[in-house]
């Protein structure tokens, strides 16, 4: 039974909007690269507006966080969960940032078509919102195998990487007229690898709010 | 200011298994921990968990006490304040306290700290007039206070008192300073200036705090013991007891949830 009822509540609301924000970069992150795969400058817009918001909840979040220091003292895991949710709502807010950059490179794509089908970025980019999730629902339910579950899939992420990276550099090699669009889609892939290293920071967070130790999770 | 291990420190005060009985009532159950020198360390938990009757241990101010029963050890730099040869007034010396309402002498503020070395058999007024000014000076009130050492104690602030208290108590020179909710009666202002003023004694005492406000021991101590139902539940560096506490106890007390 807790004393500090009013805090409770409001350090859950807190941690409800940090997901509602983590969910609009997901969304921002699938919307961007459907913009990419069906040509769809419309989309792209949208994702640009989209950024408004998370933008906006990034601000509104890190405000009531430096409330509740302020105002009720927290302690212990309370301390530990207001810290990692201002830490956290950066990454996302980065995550935003990068889909943001997928959407405007998507544009400069639309006018001709791909010189080959996309499968490899698309497989990254579901690689990368589903480590989103789970460092997200890591983060809701406390349960770390979520976020270790997190870290295996950002190896596939960055194998990935390197793999595109290769095979575009090779296209461009052999087709100076492929550079424009092979150059894009590897900005497009490097937000991507970008994108998982700030999911990793988050799942770096909850395990800090949950055990109390900072480690690097990076491989 | 950079964390000292407790095997870079000097152990001032040992308890090792102390128990207290008020009659049938057992206060203190099996309580043994170290307080290092220089350091402060604050005793924190709620009402009635044993830790002003632990605190009052430390200069046997429950000696008093009718029916009470004292059992284990309480050692200061090695030797037993409990052994039969202790001789109290030297150990409330020692070992001195301040309390919650500050308790100065109807006296004036000179003869207030000076009540101390006279009562330990002081007479050299020149020597008497160094210390006053020290000790007055040591707490931060002789600036304050220098052209008016002749008026009553009392006329002086709450939190001036206080410190005054504390002047009191460096005049005799102690080793061990106890302070029971030192500044539960002050204003914020006086409760910082006590806070920092435990923070320039530390430098030559140890300081032991009882408090009730948890910002308090997170703000000013260097170790937290947290206490409940006349256990110690669980003591190290008040930076981990606020930050990452190992017990689910101190987790749920200090998080306001107990």
């Amino acid at each position: 039974m807790s004393v500090r009822e009013s805090f409770d509540r409001e350090l859950q609301v807190l941690q409800k909007d940090l997901l509602k924000m983590g969910m609009v970069a997901e969304d921002m992150v699938h919307k961007a690269l459907q913009a990419l795969a069906n040509r769809d400058a419309a989309l792209a817009d949208t994702v640009l507006a989209m950024d408004d918001d998370v933008d906006r909840l990034n601000l509104d979040i890190e405000s009531r966080c430096l409330q509740l220091i302020a105002l009720q003292q927290p302690m212990a895991k309370d301390l530990r969960t207001i810290a990692a949710v201002m830490k956290i709502i950066t990454d996302v807010e980065r995550v935003g940032d990068y889909a943001v950059d997928i959407a405007k490179e998507s544009v400069k794509l639309a006018d001709r078509p791909l010189f080959k089908p996309l499968v490899d970025i698309p497989r990254m980019a579901e690689l990368v919102k589903k480590m989103l999730r789970e460092s997200l629902e890591g983060f809701v339910t406390r349960d770390l195998n979520l976020i270790h579950q997190m870290i295996r899939h950002d190896d596939d992420v960055d194998h990935l990487y390197k793999y595109l990276f290769d095979e575009l550099m090779q296209f461009m090699e052999k087709d100076p007229k492929l550079v424009y669009q092979a150059l894009h889609l590897l900005m497009i892939t490097r937000s991507l690898e970008r994108i998982a290293d700030h999911i990793t920071n988050i799942g770096e967070r909850v395990i800090y709010m949950e055990t109390g130790e900072m480690k690097e999770l990076h491989a | 200011m950079a964390i000292r291990q407790p095997n870079e420190l000097h152990p001032k005060v040992e308890v090792k298994d102390l128990d207290l009985y008020y009659g049938q009532h057992q206060a203190l159950k099996k309580v043994s921990l170290t307080f290092y020198a220089n350091q402060v360390t604050a005793i924190i938990g709620p009402s009635g968990c044993g830790k002003s009757t632990l605190l009052r241990c430390l200069n046997r101010m429950n000696d008093t006490i009718p029916g009470i029963r004292v059992e284990g050890r309480v050692a200061l730099d090695g030797t037993d304040i409990y052994g039969r040869r202790q001789d109290l007034t030297r150990l409330r010396k020692s070992v001195g306290m301040v309390f919650q309402r500050p308790n100065v002498f109807p006296l004036s503020i000179l003869d207030n700290v000076a009540y101390g070395p006279k009562v330990h058999g002081l007479k050299d007024r020149a020597r008497l007039s160094e210390i006053v000014e020290r000790s007055l000076a040591a707490v931060g009130l002789w600036g304050e206070v220098r052209e008016r050492l002749n008026v009553s104690a009392l006329e002086l602030s709450l939190g001036n008192r206080q410190l005054l208290c504390l002047a009191r108590l460096v005049a005799v020179e102690p080793e061990v300073i106890l302070l029971d909710e030192p500044a539960s009666a002050l204003d914020p202002i006086s409760t910082l200036r006590i806070e920092e003023l435990m923070r320039e004694l530390q430098k030559e005492y140890t300081i032991i705090i009882v408090t009730h406000n948890m910002q308090q021991a997170a703000r000013a101590s260097d170790r937290t013991a947290f206490m409940l139902s006349g256990e110690l539940v669980e003591y190290g560096e008040t930076r981990q007891i606020f930050t990452n506490p190992r017990d689910t106890r101190t987790e749920r007390y200090v998080t306001g949830k107990l």
